[in-house]
């Protein structure tokens, strides 16, 4: 045996993880950010201001008179909400499906072949084209709503998940195994967080494909349903000329995909992925 | 003593896009508690299937293989592998979770497989580093965790399948010294895989070596325990003199 002392060398140089993102380049992105909207609020101003038309194009202070108006009598909060219930429900029934396809896929080949025939037929087919279809099926309402909802967001979740599977390198899932890990116990603590770099890239086009679709029906049929979401309150505003509403339900729906973009779905990364060296910033 | 695991006969195949190809043919080993076997070899001679086999990736074509006389029917705690590539870490765990994680599955408190994993973490060099994720370490570093984690699961045979062949020569051979320190304190049983006449010399107390198609046993030898650099340098001449003569595809990728 070799003496102690080129057994225990020098400890390597200290290349510990950032614990919090440095500042420095977050600010920067965000004073940039603000800037830029700062901007684009400057120029609606004055072209509304030049326009001087609020039925053709309502300035941005109109605009937000009017948001603070609807927020206040309460008619788009229950709006909101009422778009936000639907989305949750077709979200998590996607999702339940596309964990059961994706489980199925991983688990037999025939299951994968089923996946990826199912994906290559649906996922170029735009979800608001079941719409009519949906209605005949289940008539006016929200089950209706919540099949084409759901219809946007299983496909393109099951599709990145699957794909986020296969690239898994195999020693990973032979390190789960030499564990003793088998079936459901591989595929939950090996298998789905090695895939969620993709997992979450799914969620996150499954979500704006939902909110689209969900806003986009809303608009056309909306009115017959009970609980009419935000879509319809534009429609319905439109109908009544009342356009500073129309933009204002127009700003929310950007505002609620900005929140839920950069909120949720950066913060999900922020703790996983990123942390974990699975995806560069 | 009986051998804690045994080739007995065993013929390994695995199917490729141009069909079946042997792995290896008919060979008999076997390995004693604490002994350190080297799978020396030139590429194509079947050693890292062998390993695949004792670790229960690849089931035999004829034959068997058998840990404490029992056949290997799949992968399990009893044989860790540390595989080659430095992926081989969650990447979604610290690095005292990945070294604590068998014992955790093995259902051992997180109490208990925590200390575990920081006396190993601190036997392979890396206390200070518990807190640090995967993908914060150098490849060297990388290799310590997944060695301390397959020690941690307590195996019978701790497999390695060209563990440091991906490290810069100076990183090598500290690894080298670092593992024959690691089983001067903790004794474990050990195959590993190497086509480095050097490696096999140094870290082996025996030396299997195969030769290539088909993978077959050709020679074993015992390295004394104590043995100088002088008889290794003569045992080196002679794995390589058993390596060399038998055609182009046996010239090894450092000799």
């Amino acid at each position: 045996m070799p003496d102690g002392s080129l057994l225990h060398p020098p400890a390597p140089p200290l290349r510990t993880a950032p614990r919090a993102a440095r500042p420095g380049p977050l600010l920067q992105d965000l004073a940039q950010r603000a800037l830029i909207l700062a901007l684009l609020a400057l120029a609606w101003e004055g072209y509304g201001r030049w326009v001087d038309n609020d039925l053709i194009f309502p300035t941005f202070t109109g605009t937000l008179a009017a948001l603070a108006r609807v927020t206040a009598s309460g008619e788009l909060p229950a709006r909101v909400l009422g778009s936000l219930r639907v989305l949750g429900i077709s979200y998590a029934i996607g999702l339940a499906v596309a964990a059961l396809l994706v489980g199925l896929a991983v688990a037999s080949r025939f299951g994968s072949a089923l996946l990826s025939t199912l994906t290559a037929m649906f996922n170029p087919l735009p979800a608001i084209a079941l719409l009519p279809l949906a209605l005949l099926w289940f008539g006016l309402g929200t089950p209706s709503l919540v099949f084409v909802v759901r219809h946007s967001v299983l496909w393109a979740v099951a599709l990145n998940a699957h794909a986020g599977v296969r690239a898994i390198p195999p020693t990973l899932r032979k390190v789960g195994e030499n564990l003793g890990l088998r079936g459901l116990r591989l595929a939950a603590f090996i298998l789905a967080p090695a895939a969620l770099p993709a997992i979450i890239s799914g969620l996150r086009i499954g979500w704006a494909f939902a909110w689209r679709t969900l806003i986009a029906a809303e608009l056309v049929f909306g009115a017959t349903s009970r609980s009419s979401g935000v879509g319809w309150f534009i429609a319905e505003h439109r109908n009544n000329l009342e356009i500073p509403e129309v933009f204002a339900g127009l700003l929310v729906v950007v505002g609620i995909g900005l929140l839920v973009e950069g909120v949720v779905f950066r913060g999900l990364e922020a703790r996983t992925v990123r942390r974990w060296g699975l995806q560069r910033q | 003593m009986a051998p804690v695991l045994e080739f007995r006969d065993l013929t390994l195949r695995y199917h490729t896009e141009r069909g079946a190809m042997v792995a290896c043919e008919g060979v008999n080993l076997s390995l004693r508690e604490g002994e350190r076997l080297i799978l020396l070899g030139p590429s194509g001679c079947g050693k890292s299937s062998l390993l695949a086999a004792a670790g229960g990736f690849l089931m035999p074509a004829a034959g068997q293989v058998l840990l404490d006389g029992v056949p290997v029917r799949g992968p399990g705690q009893d044989r860790m592998t540390v595989f080659q590539e430095f992926d081989q870490l969650l990447p979604w765990k610290r690095v005292r979770a990945n070294v604590a994680y068998p014992l955790r599955l093995a259902g051992r408190s997180r109490a208990e497989a925590e200390g575990r994993a920081e006396v190993l973490i601190g036997k392979v060099g890396l206390r200070g580093f518990e807190e640090a994720f995967p993908h914060t370490l150098s490849g060297g570093m990388k290799m310590r965790v997944a060695i301390a984690r397959a020690l941690a699961a307590a195996p019978r045979v701790l497999l390695m399948d060209e563990p440091f062949a991906a490290l810069d020569a100076l990183t090598r051979r500290r690894m080298q010294e670092e593992l024959l320190r690691l089983w001067g304190e903790l004794r474990f049983t050990l195959i590993f895989v190497t086509h480095s006449i050097e490696e096999a010399v140094l870290l082996g107390s025996r030396v299997a070596v195969l030769s290539a198609h088909p993978g077959r046993l050709r020679a074993e030898h015992a390295v004394p325990a104590g043995a100088d650099d002088a008889e290794r340098a003569r045992l080196g001449a002679l794995l390589r003199g058993q390596l060399l003569p038998t055609g182009p595809d046996a010239v090894l990728a450092d000799a």
